[in-house]
């Protein structure tokens, strides 16, 4: 198996199209197994994502790109058990150490994204592209008690990096 | 969320209900903002925020409450949110919020709060 994305989304840093790009997340985690309210949680992770590159990365331009690649996960069993998602931009470089939500203590508009990226996804790391934008990668499993035979028809990736 | 998507209801002693309908993400939520603000001008006495008709909310939904949760504060006026189903109340949760909120089920309940 390769690994290339099963799925790789190009769209321009325009809010409006927020709402596709949880749809299509949303209803692949439904088909990889995932209970509603995770697949939710999931969408709304991709979200909080896609606000910071088009809020913090573009200033709010609304014809730049981003990219989603989606990858399916599965145990060494080779039974399916999560999802990788990666978020791709061309917005200018920062510290990945500096990627970190603010404390939930001080109550106040704004400054959520990364906390609720980080409490959803088990897995979560930022880094810069090699040559411009950063790159989020971002790891969901099932719960063990909720991995489906649903991808029995082959939807099931190798680990994937 | 065009702006008929925010309904607003004004009742009897001093008591407005702010109803947005659909998802409020960041590309709606400056049209709540705008309802909340201009409704806070008129200081009412209890704000309802219902909740009822949004199947999704984002953090910049989120901040959009926080911050008429302050100016309610601010004016002394009583902010409810009700309505809210289990995907929406989830980021409440996450982001620790549902304990800064007076969060009830549904609008009846609102009222008699």
């Amino acid at each position: 198996m390769d690994d290339r994305a099963h799925i790789r989304v190009e769209l321009l840093s325009n809010p409006a199209y927020l709402s596709g790009a949880r749809e299509l997340i949303s209803s692949v985690c439904k088909r990889l197994g995932f209970d509603d309210l995770t697949c939710s949680k999931v969408a709304l992770a991709v979200d909080e994502a896609l606000c910071n590159v088009i809020r913090h990365g573009y200033k709010h331009s609304e014809d730049r790109p981003i990219w989603i690649s989606l990858w399916p996960l599965s145990n060494e069993a080779g039974q399916p058990d999560g999802v990788k998602l990666v978020i791709e931009d061309e917005a200018e470089q920062v510290d990945p150490e500096k990627m970190k939500g603010r404390e939930l203590t001080d109550i106040r508009p704004g400054g959520l994204g990364v906390h609720i990226i980080r409490d959803v996804m088990d897995d979560v790391r930022y880094e810069r592209r090699e040559q411009v934008g950063m790159r989020l990668t971002m790891i969901k499993r099932v719960p063990r008690c909720c991995t489906p035979a649903r991808l029995s028809g082959g939807m099931a990736a190798d680990r994937g990096g | 969320m065009p702006e008929e998507q925010v309904r607003i209801a004004r009742e009897g002693s001093g008591t407005v209900i702010v109803a947005p309908r659909g998802d409020v993400d960041m590309s709606c939520s400056p049209v709540l903002r705008t309802a909340l603000r201009g409704e806070q001008d008129r200081r009412p006495r209890r704000l309802i925020v219902d909740l009822a008709d949004v199947g999704y909310m984002d953090s910049s939904g989120l901040a959009t409450l926080v911050e008429a949760m302050r100016t309610a504060k601010r004016n002394g006026t009583h902010m409810v949110l009700c309505g809210m189903n289990d995907k929406v109340r989830a980021i409440f949760e996450i982001a620790r919020l549902h304990q800064f909120f007076t969060i009830v089920e549904d609008l009846s309940k609102a009222r008699e709060g």
